[in-house]
């Protein structure tokens, strides 16, 4: 019984996993409601870093190169969708559009230059453009955009589409795709539909035969040289795919609010998304989307927690007992949540560096093992 | 002509600092062949060390301000200045070069403890791993800090007596204008000396002479019956000092607040990459090189021509010297490829 039931698992064709991927997506706001992650703004958070970290998790997780520069395709992605908002029109399918294509040829560029090199170097190349693409933000592309107050809408914007179709309207005009505006769950609604979208992609990409040569890459690379096949196209065409996700991402952030910033580019942005894949697993399919919940999740939870919650939250105990706890505890929450970011991730690199479906898959094995041994011992009984 | 020996002097003093963290990152990588991304953190610590010496140092206590007598008015007068008067104020003032003398045991100390607590079990794990792992530690010590110092900069002056600038132009006959400060000299002076006491150990003593052997073929000099793993301990901690040492000098330049140590990081990993990774030469002149070319980079002339080149002038290297000298400027073959 069991092993058919498994075997119903195995054989799960690539329809069912994305009708179920999509059903438990789209009912997000249902079952986050208990947890208390059931508003807009996070779900969308949820969602639009789930597309950066599956992106990201088709270079980092099938080939092994460990890229510390992907932020940039982000800021990129989110500066290209804000002005295609100035200049044409604040739909954002075109926004999308060119956010994608534009991190693609980035993508392409830098892609180009660091796959010339791999392991370390490759990484040092990566954080190297992306300091390059951050510093320039805030000093020679200011004009593109906008230093350190950012790129965002403004009142006397061109708009050229929208303006030629219709009188602009009084105020600050908001996203919006055909007339259905772009806030809120309208917006969430939007994100998790291209983020099934993009799972799809990614899922396709990790079954094809294309997919299977990553993983030949990242197994032994040289071994693949050997046997004639040139790996450079695959690596470069990895690493573009894996950019315009992330352009994808940032174009996203940009649509649920306009504006975008440099520090969407600092490295230790490209840090948070390692750690998001990382934290749910490396090459699995589900793991990067996991872990971005996870990480998403506690910081939403930490950060807002201060010291008054605390004392609220001991509040049962004997009064030094609570005093003790809370003073513990406090360095943290609130803006101590990088402490507890680090911890984490640390704890995750040296138990589990397989991240948590490791975990899962562990606890599985385990599990399945005894129960495997209770149904022979059965058997023999009989 | 002054401008440029100006940027020249700064270059250096930049220079130096770097080459202090890429040296401290070579050897770990060279001895432990462990990449260490929180080597900026050790140089984090030590700058705080200076900062968190200084404060021991002004402790102080509310007295009756003497010159105020229509009421009671309070100042702060530091303990020190109660108990030794003259002296005391003396030892504060020179707070930063005495707080070396604390610096060197407790960088020791850490990084002792950074290397048995958590490098020595990722001996055997990918780069990658080791990478991420200690991202991790540099976050965590980083957020400490943050949490014990707040997240603004903190002054840590120099000693009155050398908070002025150098006539330097008139030692060499160059004019008065040609000036520049005091403390910055002192720290190219020591960053120099640290260096080349550094070279001077490794090339000079039993103990650096096994050490090289050791990162040449660490299985060989085992097999003499020599404990290498507790020499490239030290050497981790020697790296802690050097860093620590050159963050604790560095406080006076640039006031320290929690997120230099990554910002010097970043760029210490470019410098190691460019001078060649495990080559302890390299890095030297890589630091130096790149810390001189960034601020001939900052002149008005060169940035009028091309504008932003300062910003980016150090990735734009590293990205050239890569893909045209692929181990960098004096990189040993096999060192760290695939």
């Amino acid at each position: 019984m069991m092993k058919r039931l498994m075997n119903i698992f195995k054989k799960q064709s690539d329809l069912t996993t994305i009708l179920l991927f999509a059903a438990g997506v789209l009912t997000m706001p249902i079952w986050l409601d208990p947890i208390g992650a059931n508003y807009p703004d996070l779900l969308q958070k949820f969602v639009i870093f789930g597309i950066f970290a599956v992106g990201y998790n088709i270079l980092f997780g099938l080939t092994g190169y460990l890229s510390f520069g992907h932020a940039v395709f982000l800021g990129v992605g989110s500066y290209t969708a804000v002005w295609s908002f100035k200049l044409f029109t604040m739909n954002v399918l075109p926004a999308m559009l060119f956010a994608t294509l534009i991190s693609g040829l980035i993508a392409a560029a830098i892609g180009f230059v660091s796959m010339r090199r791999s392991g370390i170097y490759f990484s040092i190349l990566t954080l190297a453009f992306a300091q390059m693409f951050y510093n320039l933000a805030y000093s020679v592309l200011i004009p593109i955009t906008n230093g350190e107050t950012g790129l965002q809408l403004r009142m006397h914007d061109i708009r050229i589409i929208d303006n030629y179709f219709s009188d602009p309207l009084p105020g600050l005009p908001s996203t919006e795709l055909f007339g259905m505006s772009m806030n809120g769950y309208s917006g969430f609604y939007f994100c998790a539909v291209v983020l099934i979208l993009a799972f799809y992609v990614a899922m396709k990409i990790f079954r094809s035969p294309f997919g299977m040569k990553l993983k030949a890459i990242k197994s032994n690379q040289h071994r693949m040289r050997y046997i004639g096949s040139d790996t450079r196209p695959y690596l470069i065409t990895a690493f573009i795919i894996s950019g315009m996700f992330a352009g994808l991402a940032g174009a996203l952030l940009a649509v649920t609010d306009p504006l975008a910033g440099a520090e969407r580019m600092q490295w230790t942005a490209s840090g948070e998304v390692i750690l998001m894949t990382i934290l749910g697993g490396v090459g699995t399919l589900f793991g990067p989307l996991i872990g971005v919940g996870v990480i998403k999740y506690l910081e939403n939870i930490f950060s807002a927690i201060n010291e008054a919650v605390l004392h609220n939250f001991f509040s049962f105990m004997p009064l030094w007992a609570e005093n003790l706890l809370v003073a513990i505890t406090a360095p943290f929450v609130g803006e101590g949540w990088h402490l507890t970011l680090g911890i984490l991730f640390m704890i995750i690199i040296i138990f589990l560096p397989g991240g948590l479906m490791e975990g899962f898959q562990k606890i599985k094995r385990r599990y399945l093992t005894i129960s495997m041994k209770d149904s022979e011992s059965t058997t023999k009984q009989e | 002509m002054d401008s440029i020996l100006i940027q020249l002097l700064n270059g250096l003093d930049k220079g130096g600092a770097y080459a202090l963290i890429a040296l401290g990152l070579t050897l770990v990588f060279g001895t432990l062949g462990v990449v260490n991304f929180a080597h900026g953190a050790l140089f984090l610590i030590g700058a705080f060390c200076a900062v968190t010496f200084q404060k021991i140092l002004t402790f102080s206590k509310q007295v009756l301000d003497p010159n105020i007598t229509f009421f009671d008015a309070y100042i702060e007068q530091p303990y020190l200045e109660l108990w030794f008067g003259e002296t005391g104020l003396a030892i504060i003032d020179y707070a930063v070069p005495l707080s070396i003398i604390v610096t060197i045991p407790t960088m020791l100390l850490v990084g002792l403890a950074m290397e048995r607590g958590l490098i020595r079990h990722f001996y055997k794990r990918t780069h990658a791993e080791q990478i991420l792992v200690t991202f991790g530690l540099a976050i965590v010590l980083q957020e400490i800090i943050r949490h014990f110092f707040g997240a603004n900069p903190i002054p840590t002056p120099a000693p009155d007596i050398v908070s002025g600038s150098a006539a330097i132009g008139t030692w060499i006959g160059l004019g008065e204008n040609f000036v520049y400060p005091w403390w910055r000299l002192i720290y190219l002076a020591s960053s120099i000396t640290i260096i080349s006491s550094v070279f001077a150990f490794l090339n000079l003593t039993t103990f650096g002479m096994v050490v090289r052997a050791g990162m040449f073929d660490r299985q060989m000099v085992a097999f003499l019956g020599i404990n290498v793993q507790r020499k490239f301990t030290i050497i981790f901690g020697l790296a802690a000092v050097v860093a620590g040492v050159a963050g604790a000098m560095y406080a006076p330049i640039l006031p320290p607040d929690y997120h230099m140590g990554m910002d010097f990081l970043v760029i210490s990993f470019v410098i190691v990459v460019v001078g060649g990774m495990g080559s302890l030469r390299g890095a030297v002149a890589a630091g130096f090189l790149l810390g001189i070319l960034q601020s001939l980079a900052s002149m008005t002339v060169v940035s009028s021509l091309f504008p932003g080149i300062d910003q980016i002038i150090i990735y734009l290297v590293a990205v050239v010297i890569l893909l045209t000298r692929p181990r960098g400027l004096m990189g040993r073959k096999g060192v760290m490829e695939d």
